[in-house]
């Protein structure tokens, strides 16, 4: 099996653990990792804040660097979402608006070979139980995209269920957005706030450790604000629990 | 539309009130989080809740597709059942329409069932500016209107306000609007509900001419249908002799039997009640029962230039259940005042700036009152993808474009205060399409990891305000995949 990794603009920059550890987790389960270099953003704050045009040169370059793959994988759930359900949408609005019907074809191309990392692991790869070793109480947010427009389900849940050592405790009103939304975060600071708030409130009646989640835009957000207290939970990207064994643990 | 209050500030800054107000939050929170889980719990009891959703969407969809022919065929049914139709173009035109009825009957007040489509065009100002006194007999709107308050949610609309607000407004207000609060009035909703009561039915009694919306209208018999739960509304239909309804083009639906879906749906949705305590039903006038005059005022208000927008039009099919309202994080927060029209929420988000335009500061800002959650998209009865029209609202905001004014299509500027995001997006769209220039942006970043600010300048303030920014690392993934794998992979462009 080999898959190419979309680590996504993000990961890139500010969170490449969680691009290492997706390689060290699907290396470790016999899949052959590409990381084509030509790769970029998927567009997605361009198109959320209403400039689709300037999106759609980075839905050209998406497209074009994940051209030859069967399989992409990628540890953003919003990320994927863009890709799946909203390229095939800026494709049509271009034809429609007379900018050529190429644009329309690679993201009708592109989208049904896109996964978020669990879809990758449970529907392609057939695994819940990655062999993971995490001796820790774990706390799972779901991010809206990963939730309602991927449909990810229980899929994060199960995988996380399946880790050796790890108890995985509910995390109350776990469906309720954090408040992030992009540039929400910066146009509607005051709501934002106050929706991260209750979010953060909820995670630490939990008890748990570790808030984990599967978008780091989403994690930045919470994380920010329980560092800015200085309390736990502290946030991970579900793909460095799952990487984490007892011979490699995380570091 | 007009009436949008005056000198609203954007979103933003009128949210921070209710942010920052802890009752109205706890108010709003116990409100919402209650009638949500209800709501979830009703719709699970239907088995093809998703193909109700479904039809609805279709009926709602086919309607407006051919509304000119269906708007033609309701005036020829009301008209053969006895009632009078008229149009009215804009919010002016309807309140001149309504104002005239109701002189020309003689009489000097109305009893009025709660109607989105009258507060919209403001009648009840409108009426009282003619020497017309407007009686609201709704319970949530008679609590509005003697707070001299605005509504704050479509179904509940003084959902901002508990028991003891309540009470001290009617222990105040009652007496000058006719029969005053019983003495010792206390906050028990019972007793609130049976000083209402008291009120208003000298209100009913007295009444000659009532004013009412219409949750739907059929074509094919010229049936008008309201939903209520509290019994003035049916009062209200059956007890004047004249009864003028106000009502969006947008409500019609083709046949009799396309009732049945939104019956099943609307009382879950907003409500969580299986089937509401009373629907209403008239045709037109009969002798000796009910109204002897009927007139039917069918309201543009900016719906055919809205229908005229490709993505935008869904928002038409708004059956007005307020789900999307008590699912919303940002409402829950906000508060309904925020959005600074009768609509608020999300669908007010989609629904003002395209009946009113993005010209005000508050209607260019509601397209970004939300973080696309997507959690009205999934519990909206007719299916509306509000994140869908947000995005694009956004775009004619920040980017311009055409848009229908009054039937013609003319391109509009975008929005003021734009100008520096604009720049912001195309700069960064061009560093993310060079991967090159990207990588040494990274280096960048990497380089500069231990002079990290606490707080920033400019707009990315409002993260750190709030927030600690996350930690850039020692080395990007790309330097890292390079570093590990050499070129395995690796495509330079
Ligand atoms: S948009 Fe949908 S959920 Fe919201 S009020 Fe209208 S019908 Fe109800």
């Amino acid at each position: 099996m080999r898959a190419a990794l979309f680590v996504t603009c993000v990961n890139d920059a500010l969170y490449p653990r969680t691009g290492i550890a997706v390689v060290r987790l699907l290396e470790r389960l016999g899949v052959h990792v590409d990381f084509p270099a030509a790769q970029s953003c998927c567009g997605q704050p361009q198109y959320n804040t209403g400039y689709r045009h300037e999106s759609e040169p980075l839905m050209r370059r998406t497209a074009e660097a994940f051209a030859g793959h069967t399989h992409v994988v990628t540890p953003s759930a919003s990320c994927a979402a863009m890709i799946r359900e909203h390229y095939p949408r800026i494709g049509r609005r271009a034809r429609d608006e007379g900018r050529g019907p190429e644009l329309a074809r690679l993201a009708d191309d592109l989208a049904p070979r896109v996964y978020e990392l669990t879809e990758f692991l449970i529907d392609v790869l057939g695994v819940v139980d990655v062999g993971a070793y995490f001796p820790h109480t774990v706390t799972y947010h779901p991010s809206c995209h990963g939730l309602r427009i991927l449909g990810l389900g229980d899929r994060p849940r199960r995988l996380l269920a399946a880790v050796k050592g790890l108890d995985l405790v509910e995390l109350p009103g776990a469906e309720e957005c954090c408040g992030f939304g992009g540039t929400f975060a910066v146009k509607n600071p005051d709501v934002s706030a106050a929706m991260g708030t209750d979010k953060i409130r909820s995670a630490a009646s939990t008890g748990a450790e570790v808030l984990c989640g599967a978008d780091n835009s989403c994690l930045a957000h919470l994380d920010g604000m329980l560092r800015r207290r200085d309390v736990p939970p502290r946030a991970l990207h579900l793909a460095e629990i799952l990487a984490a064994t007892e011979e490699d643990p995380l570091r | 539309m007009t009436a949008i209050p005056l000198g609203m500030p954007a979103f933003p800054t009128a949210a921070r009130d209710g942010v920052h107000d802890e009752v109205l939050r706890a108010n709003l929170r116990h409100a919402t989080h209650t009638i949500r889980d209800k709501r979830a719990r009703a719709v699970a009891e239907l088995a093809d809740w998703d193909r109700l959703r479904e039809a609805g969407k279709a009926v709602k969809d086919h309607t407006l597709r051919h509304l000119d022919r269906y708007l033609l065929e309701l005036e020829e049914s009301v008209t053969a059942a006895g009632g009078t139709v008229h149009w009215a173009a804009d919010a002016d035109e309807a309140n001149r329409i309504v104002t005239a009825l109701v002189l020309a009957t003689g009489e000097r007040e109305v009893v009025k069932v709660k109607s989105m489509a009258t507060q919209e065009i403001g009648l009840n100002e409108a009426l009282e500016a003619a020497g017309i006194a407007a009686y609201e007999t709704d319970l949530a709107e008679l609590i509005v209107q003697l707070g001299h308050d605005r509504p704050s949610h479509i179904l509940v609309p003084a959902i901002h306000r508990n028991r003891a607000e309540i009470r001290d407004i009617f222990r105040t207000e009652m007496a000058s609007w006719g029969r005053p609060a019983p003495d010792g009035l206390g906050d028990d909703p019972r007793e609130l509900a049976e000083a209402a009561r008291l009120h208003l039915r000298e209100k009913f009694l007295r009444a000659k001419v009532a004013v009412s919306g219409a949750n739907f209208m059929v074509a094919e018999t010229g049936t008008m249908v309201v939903l209520e739960s509290e019994g003035n509304g049916r009062m209200c239909l059956t007890l004047p002799d004249t009864l003028i309804s106000v009502v969006g083009i947008e409500k019609v639906v083709p046949t009799f039997r396309d009732l049945e879906i939104f019956l099943q749906t609307l009382p879950r949705s907003s409500t969580a009640e299986r089937m509401n305590p009373y629907t209403t039903m008239w045709t037109g006038t009969t002798d000796g029962d009910g109204p002897t005059a009927f007139h039917l005022v069918l309201l543009d208000n900016g719906r055919t230039d809205t229908l005229a927008d490709a993505v935008g039009r869904q928002a038409l099919r708004c059956i007005r259940c307020s789900a999307c309202l008590n699912v919303c994080p940002v409402y829950e927060r906000a508060g309904g005042h925020a959005y600074g029209s009768v609509y608020p929420g999300p669908i007010g988000a989609i629904l003002s700036p395209q009946l009113r335009g993005t010209a005000s500061e508050i209607d260019a800002s509601l397209p970004y009152a939300s973080t696309l959650c997507g959690a009205c998209y999934e519990v909206c009865p007719v299916a509306i993808d509000i994140p869908e029209v947000l995005v694009h609202l956004r775009e004619r905001v920040a980017q311009g474009g055409p848009v229908t004014r009054e039937g013609i299509r003319v391109r509009i500027r975008p929005a003021r205060g734009h100008t520096a995001e604009r720049a912001a997006m195309r700069a960064a769209r061009l560093l993310l399409d060079r991967p090159g220039a990207l990588r040494a942006g990274e280096r960048l970043l990497s380089r500069a990891h231990r002079l990290r600010p606490r707080r920033l300048p400019g707009p990315g303030r409002a993260w750190t305000d709030s927030r600690e920014l996350p930690r850039p690392p020692a080395e990007s993934f790309r330097d890292w995949w390079t570093r590990e794998r050499g070129d395995r992979g690796e495509e330079h462009r």
